[in-house]
């Protein structure tokens, strides 16, 4: 049965051009900048000084508290520094500089291409391991990995669900890692079951990656408890209250968090990071990025040592083609615009997406027809054209009576809408200033 | 290079316009348009161009010379508001009461509230309601179609005006269906052999355009199927309490511009509801009045003036027919 979430959502053209492109590493050269914070929470601590040598994989800032993540360097070279680097939107922050020089890696590392199935690790050592390799969801909020898992008081985990719906257009790295390493990625799922003591765990994958549906599931007959769902493909499924819904039929109580419903969500790269530092000793220094446009002439899925700078990667698809009118790291529906094509790549970056001129138009806005297209649109069923409404005029009180606080940012709202009114951008701020006032009242 | 773009997501947009969203009005209501020419022939053309192209004019004119806004005849709502208006005429009506319909469905119907999306009641439906309460006569004077046994132009009532003055007679429904003036079949209600206005006489040119509709995505089936269903249940129940009062669902679905009203009318975006709930909740309202006007109220037909009375009601509606939030905890 090919299962979805039931109201709401949209599906945009597909464009998964790059669905063909293996994964391929992009060989690491020049400077390589290190943000010392890749993740929400407190930053960590940098424990190397200017001149050090570094190894591939060896710690360089050191977690800073419980809600914080370890930092390793992605190269081996000379560190030349600690800088205050533009990142993607042009925002400064402090990086670790290194010159790269050769890549020798710490020798923990396993870095041999077998596979380890040995899954005899406690819980704790489990997640001791994932804790040191400094892991973050890769999905993009890159929160620390040791901390989604860890079960607040009171709750039970009951099923880890791994989100393989991959449902922004064009991106197509968890693709990849699904046909190239399903093994690896399996055993890591039983991993992510083993630390949290549950014994269900799904894969939602969503039907236009039927390949990979087909591969896992036969690899999934030696691995006990673990169910490939299949998804009607829709954005924005990966949200991880959509995806709750759509494997489990279970919506996520108003405010509250996943837990509540039982489930852990995990992304596939984030999965797959998990298996390699268990089982391989590596920390998360490395991701896929999926490098695609309309008018690329080639489409890569790159392994990406964090840190390279963005027009590394441009370089190796052959520069910037003619007609590019926006570049957007990660996917068209949430992904940001690319300000600083110097910027280093993080722990989190997903994708590099070129968008023709045309494609990054916006029509020019009229009135609201009240077609109603945009609440039919919304996954969280809100009312984007009166949130918007009441957002344009700072009516902060209505918009929280309202629920702006639900509002995901999926963008479904002005995405579909005829009179392409910037719905979700004035949503977003009249959330923000919204929230603010629920956080500090007058 | 030319310099990048930096803006919020989403970066890319869906395939709606309002005008593709209108355009494809437009070409829904292309089969019935077709039907009611061949019918109605050059009387029908005439009705139809007047009233559209009086409607784009008179949106130019107001909106370049009294509002001083830009004119967005662009995207074709004016267009959509001529058609419909004109499908609830006569094709026999003179000339100049087309334009004078015109001229009150856009300047009261829509530009008095501000334009297109803030207008309460449906405009094509504002300038028919007034057409009718200021020239009755040439409203209800209905030209029968064309035909091999009518080669003239002639002029008849509708069904539905001729079961009403039967009734008021005295008869039953079975002795106005045996009557003279009674010629028509179900099979004329269905491809058009019947007297009415332009748009309400063939159901399958008028079936075949919602379908259309509905595979563009343009409506959903919410309004339209909630008003059939609301029709055949009310009118059903009363048919079978006593059939010769009161004639039976098909009829009421197949005459009087049920259909015209139901697909086209109701379902214009701006008069209707926000929610499919309170969609249904609409439509059901639209279906039960059509049914009280017709059979109870002094015109034989009931669904302008249905769908007017529900366009009112709307705003209520959106207030207590909100979506129910994800997750939401009582
Ligand atoms: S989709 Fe746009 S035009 Fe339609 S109701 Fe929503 S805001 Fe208005
Ligand atoms: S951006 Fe917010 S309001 Fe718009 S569709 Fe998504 S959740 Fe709904």
């Amino acid at each position: 049965m090919i299962k979805t979430f039931n109201r709401g959502g949209v599906h945009p053209p597909e464009n998964k051009i790059s669905r063909n492109a293996a994964l391929e590493q992009l060989v690491p050269e020049g400077i390589i900048r290190i943000f010392i914070s890749q993740h929400i929470g407190a930053p960590a601590e940098c424990i190397v000084a200017k001149g050090d040598k570094v190894k591939t994989g060896q710690l360089i800032a050191k977690a800073n508290g419980f809600v914080s993540a370890n930092v390793h360097s992605s190269v081996s070279g000379t560190v030349l520094g600690i800088e205050n680097i533009a990142d993607y939107q042009g925002i400064k922050k402090p990086a670790v500089c290194i010159q790269v020089e050769g890549d020798e890696w710490e020798e923990s590392i396993d870095r041999s291409a077998e596979i380890n199935r040995d899954l005899s690790k406690t819980s704790e050592e489990i997640l001791a391991k994932i804790t040191e390799a400094g892991l973050v969801g890769l999905g993009g909020a890159t929160f620390p990995t040791h901390v989604k898992l860890a079960v607040p008081k009171g709750k039970t985990a009951k099923a880890i669900i791994i989100n393989g719906a991959e449902c922004e257009p064009y991106l197509t790295s968890d693709h990849r890692v699904m046909l190239e390493r399903g093994e690896e990625l399996l055993i890591g799922v039983q991993l992510l079951k083993k630390a949290v003591n549950v014994d269900k765990a799904y894969i939602g994958i969503e039907t236009n990656k039927q390949d990979a549906i087909d591969s896992l599931k036969k690899t999934a007959v030696n691995y006990s408890g673990i169910e490939i769902v299949s998804l009607e493909p829709k954005y924005p499924q990966g949200g991880e209250k959509q995806l709750i819904k759509s494997i489990t039929g279970i919506e996520v109580p108003d405010r509250a968090l996943p837990i509540e419903t039982g489930c852990i969500v995990s992304n596939i790269c984030t999965t797959l990071a998990v298996y390699e530092a268990v089982q391989k000793n590596k920390p998360l220094f490395e991701n896929s990025i999926t490098v695609t446009g309309k008018n690329l002439k080639i489409q890569k899925n790159f392994i990406v040592r964090v840190g390279t700078p963005l027009s590394q990667l441009i370089k190796a698809i052959g520069g910037i083609p003619e007609n590019t009118g926006k570049i957007i790291s990660g996917g068209p529906m949430m992904g940001r615009a690319v300000s600083n094509l110097e910027a280093p790549t993080m722990k989190g970056s997903g994708a590099v997406l070129f968008i023709t001129d045309d494609e990054a138009k916006r029509g020019t806005k009229s009135n609201c027809i009240r077609c109603s297209k945009c609440v039919a649109a919304c996954p969280m069923r809100l009312q984007p054209f009166l949130l918007y409404k009441l957002a344009e005029r700072n009516m902060l009180e209505e918009l929280k009576e309202i629920s702006v606080h639900a509002c995901i940012e999926c963008g479904c709202c002005l995405y579909t809408c005829p009179a392409n009114l910037p719905l979700v951008d004035y949503i977003r701020l009249g959330k923000t200033r919204a929230m603010k006032l629920i956080v500090k009242p007058k | 290079m030319n310099k990048l773009i930096i803006s919020p997501s989403p970066h890319v947009h869906g395939e709606f316009s309002t005008k593709r969203l209108m355009r494809d009005v437009v070409i829904a209501l292309l089969p019935a348009l077709l039907v009611s020419f061949y019918f109605f022939g050059f009387g029908a053309v005439k009705v139809v161009g007047l009233s559209v192209i009086s409607c784009v004019v008179f949106e130019f004119l107001i909106q370049k010379f009294l509002l001083k806004t830009a004119p967005s005849i662009n995207d074709l709502s004016a267009v959509v508001t001529g058609l419909i208006l004109s499908l609830n005429l006569p094709s026999n009506l003179p000339w100049w009461i087309v334009i004078i319909g015109s001229l009150i469905a856009i300047g009261v119907g829509k530009m008095v509230f501000g334009g297109l999306g803030n207008n309460p009641f449906n405009p094509a439906l504002v300038g028919r309601v007034f057409l009718l309460i200021a020239r009755p006569v040439e409203m209800t004077t209905w030209p029968l179609p064309l035909t091999a046994v009518t080669p003239d132009a002639t002029t008849g009532a509708t069904p539905l005006a001729i079961i009403k003055e039967g009734l008021k007679n005295g008869l039953t429904i079975d002795q106005i269906k045996e009557s003279s003036d009674y010629t028509f079949s179900y099979l004329d209600t269905l491809f058009g052999q019947i007297g009415g206005s332009l748009g309400e006489v063939s159901a399958v040119a008028l079936l075949l355009g919602f379908a259309y509709l509905l595979v563009r995505k343009v409506i959903t089936w919410h309004i339209p199927v909630s008003i059939f269903a609301a029709v055949i249940v009310f009118s059903g129940i009363l048919h079978f309490a006593n059939p010769d009062r009161f004639i039976d669902p098909l009829f009421h679905l197949l005459t009087g511009g049920m259909i015209l009203g139901a697909v086209y009318m109701a379902t214009d975006y701006v008069t209707s509801p926000m929610t499919l709930k309170g969609m249904m909740v609409y439509g059901t309202g639209i279906g039960l009045l059509t049914i009280l006007i017709r059979t109870f109220g002094s015109y034989p037909e009931g669904i302008s003036f249905a769908i007017l009375f529900m366009n009112a009601i709307v705003p209520l509606i959106n207030k207590y027919m909100k979506p129910k939030l994800f997750g939401e905890v009582k």
